[in-house]
């Protein structure tokens, strides 16, 4: 109570207390205090007390029901890497448990904030082998930032409070928070305070001056440098720090797959994709520049190729701002630790206006010819079969490169990452470092949910869609406006493609022979078309993207088209194929 | 390059679980724990973990680097064995009747500084600590005679150089 005669008032840090309220509610409780008016679960015996205090907040929170556990997960990952908030997934104990897993894998190695919240048996149960009883702590550990099993409705406010601050803060990551359904029935007073430090953590590095120094020269004498930019750019909300940096040094900057959309797809200084699909030109260059600047990204193997003669001539400058990552798998010569808001930041003072020119020239030069090898044919075919990249370009024409993309994974994935345009951060959603099937039309209903003021595309492989298609339910359930275009090759398509060059075309179950998706997307009352002839696609994408309702389009390309730029499993990035 | 032991000193919160977080990152690499240990340590409400590893010297500082991230890790260290004063230590379980039997075994017992801890007319125990060798050599001098059981702890490790957990706690919040 405010005192009215009083004329200043100290800020009130704790919020008012509650008086005997049960567990259940405080969690209900703890997700208001932390912004979260959306979340997506699943309900079942170890849960219900949460969900039934839910029923009275729902005017405060929309749960939205997915039609099974991993599809929750990764609507909370859409929605996450839409909003940059910390996406929540809820389950009950046992199998809805462990139906988060692959979710939380995909969190963990993509460090996207996430809290799962799951129910578990009561606590006289634990270890009894009880029914749903499974050990979701051991289960989730290796896949979680942190986790915690709640056993007294006590520890509810400040272990809530704990997990959302340790997965947003730092190198953001999933928290699971497992709850024995006797703390869930248990009264408590209720009073909230939000954690700003946990004692053993330290979420980033103060900036050191003199890495910062020691980086500034070595970029300062470089005559031929390279940046190859992640998605720490994007989860630092750097994207201005970082544009200044390069624009100021006129430095080539590259992308790994999480990084796109830092920076807009038209920038000049945009020289493309690294990795094994990514472009000619940064990948060959990487084994000529004399300093390589990585920014927020962490050298994975689809990215460096082999790392014996990964970019041995030049010198390493890592901004980074997991310490873990220094050295892990390129040694460094300067590693600047820190948030790269605060890193750039500093950096920009020191650096010299430049603008490398003929240095320029040679990632022109090698665009040149992989425009000639991959990209008018990919984009502009002659032959009869639609393309992944004809359907993409097309997107592009009616979006003008302002919509969210989410990609699953495969060849549309490369494809879709490759040459879908973007103009604004946050925009490109795809599953990275675990590659999993199945995640975007659940990760694209959680990022329109989180922002339905933008266009969101999901662009899906035949294959992948069906291992979440039953998301389709929450679409019909929820009127969610997602577009979704299956790019549709009756293949697995990547593995189809390696199994050609590297299996002789012995191609051991990856033909598809697959269901009428129109007629499935109908069931779900969801718009739908089939589009296979060249003449027809830029009509049906123009109509999908004018349609104010969720629209299913399937596209039916090539069956035996292979993704290139390649860089074989073990080969260098300057081995990179063409064909 | 070769592969050597470390003993790799863990200070933490004491949580449930962290034991678990702690064995997923060696288990993870397929790096096989040569012993492992855990105690209160030097500071209050302060878990200590004894690690030892056989790896190599660029894969320690990554392991390093993987526990510290953990969130309840306050700080990771890793010393060589000429860093460290380690002691481990064993229990034999002996038949009664081969410690009278010519004194031969009472002789090695002085000899070794080990320590009889219970005796009875079945058996007797014999405690002894040192180093790994010591006790290598100890267990095969005694299993001529033969053991009736056998257990060695993990390695304890105290280090030369101090590992200012104390000036570190004091810096970080609450």
């Amino acid at each position: 109570m405010k005192n009215q005669t009083q004329t200043f008032v100290e800020p009130i840090e704790e919020t008012q207390q509650t008086t005997h309220i049960s567990g259940a509610e405080a969690v209900v409780k703890c997700l208001l205090e932390e912004g979260v008016n959306l979340m997506y679960g699943y309900p079942g015996g170890a849960i219900m007390p949460v969900y039934d205090a839910l029923y009275h907040y729902q005017d405060q929170i929309n749960h939205v029901l997915t039609r099974h556990e991993q599809g929750a997960t990764h609507a909370a990952q859409g929605f996450a890497r839409a909003t940059g908030k910390v996406g929540v997934a809820m389950a009950t104990s046992g199998p809805g448990a462990t139906n988060l897993i692959t979710g939380l894998a995909d969190a963990q190695i993509d460090s996207t904030p996430m809290v799962c919240i799951t129910g578990q048996v009561a606590e006289h149960l634990l270890g009894s082998d009880a029914f749903q009883e499974t050990d979701i702590i051991g289960i989730s550990t290796p896949v979680t930032k942190w986790n915690y099993q709640i056993t007294k409705a006590s520890e509810i406010p400040e272990i809530m409070a704990k997990a959302f601050f340790l997965a947003r803060s730092g190198r953001p990551g999933p928290v699971l928070i497992d709850i024995t359904k006797n703390a869930q029935f248990e009264k408590i007073d209720f009073h909230y305070k939000k954690c700003t430090s946990v004692r053993s953590y330290r979420p980033k590095s103060e900036v050191d001056p003199v890495k910062i120094e020691a980086a500034a020269t070595l970029i300062n004498q470089a005559k031929k440098p390279l940046i190859v930019f992640g998605q720490g750019v994007i989860l630092g909300q750097a994207e201005a720090e970082f544009k200044a940096v390069i624009e100021k040094t006129g430095i080539p900057s590259a992308w790994t797959i999480l990084g796109v959309s830092a920076i807009p797809s038209n920038h000049p200084l945009n020289v493309g994709m690294v990795g094994m699909h990514g472009n000619y030109a940064p990948n060959m260059l990487t084994n000529e520049c004399d300093v390589l600047i990585a920014v927020g990204m962490r050298f994975d193997d689809r990215v460096t190729g082999s790392l014996d003669t990964y970019a041995k001539q030049a010198k390493i400058i890592h901004f980074e701002i997991d310490p873990a990552e220094i050295d892990k798998n390129v040694k460094t010569d300067v590693a600047v630790l820190g948030d790269v808001k605060e890193t750039l930041a500093a950096l920009l003072s020191k650096l010299n206006k430049n603008s490398h020119e003929a240095w320029h020239s040679r990632f022109k030069e090698l665009d040149t010819i992989e425009h000639r090898e991959v990209i008018e044919k990919d984009l502009y075919p002659t032959k009869e079969g639609l393309t992944m990249g004809e359907v993409i370009n097309a997107i592009n024409k009616e979006t003008k490169g302002d919509a969210i993309i989410v990609s699953d994974v495969g060849q549309h994935q490369m494809i879709a990452c490759r040459y879908a345009k973007f103009n604004q951060s946050k925009s490109n959603i795809t599953s990275g470092g675990l590659g999993t099937m199945g995640f975007a039309l659940p990760a694209a209903i959680g990022a329109k949910m989180g922002r339905m003021d933008r266009e969101v595309i999901a662009i899906i492989g035949d294959g992948g869609y069906q291992m979440t298609i039953q998301e389709l339910g929450v679409i019909l359930h929820t009127k969610t406006p997602v577009k979704i275009v299956v790019l549709n090759n009756e293949f697995l398509g990547m593995v189809r493609q390696w199994q050609q060059l590297f299996f002789d075309k012995r191609y051991a179950s990856t033909d598809m022979t697959n269901p009428d998706f129109v007629a499935i997307a109908k069931g779900y009352q969801i718009e739908g078309k089939r589009v296979c002839e060249r003449k027809d696609l830029q009509g049906a994408i123009a109509e999908m993207i004018a349609s104010k309702d969720s629209y299913f389009l399937e596209v039916c390309v090539e069956k035996e088209d292979n993704v290139f730029p390649m860089i074989p499993t073990g080969a260098s990035v300057s081995e990179i194929r063409l064909k | 390059m070769e592969n050597q032991s470390y003993t790799i000193s863990v200070y933490t919160e004491n949580n449930i679980g962290l034991l678990n977080r702690i064995s997923a990152i060696f288990q993870r690499r397929h790096i096989n724990i040569e012993s492992l240990n855990t105690s209160i340590s030097e500071i209050d409400g302060v878990s200590r973990f004894t690690i030892v590893v056989n790896v190599a010297p660029d894969q320690i500082k990554k392991l390093i680097g993987q526990i510290e991230k953990q969130v309840e890790v306050i700080k990771a260290f890793y010393h060589t064995e000429e860093e460290t004063i380690y002691q481990e230590s064993c229990l034999f379980k002996i038949k009664s009747d081969l410690l009278l039997e010519g004194g031969e075994i009472q002789q090695k017992i002085i000899e070794t500084n080990s320590r009889i801890v219970t005796v009875n007319k079945d058996f007797f125990v014999l405690e002894k600590s040192g180093n790994k060798k010591e006790i290598e050599a100890l267990y095969n001098y005694l299993n001529a005679f033969g053991i009736m059981q056998f257990v060695r702890s993990g390695r304890i490790a105290i280090t030369k150089n101090e590992m200012k957990i104390s000036s570190l706690l004091n810096t970080l919040p609450n």
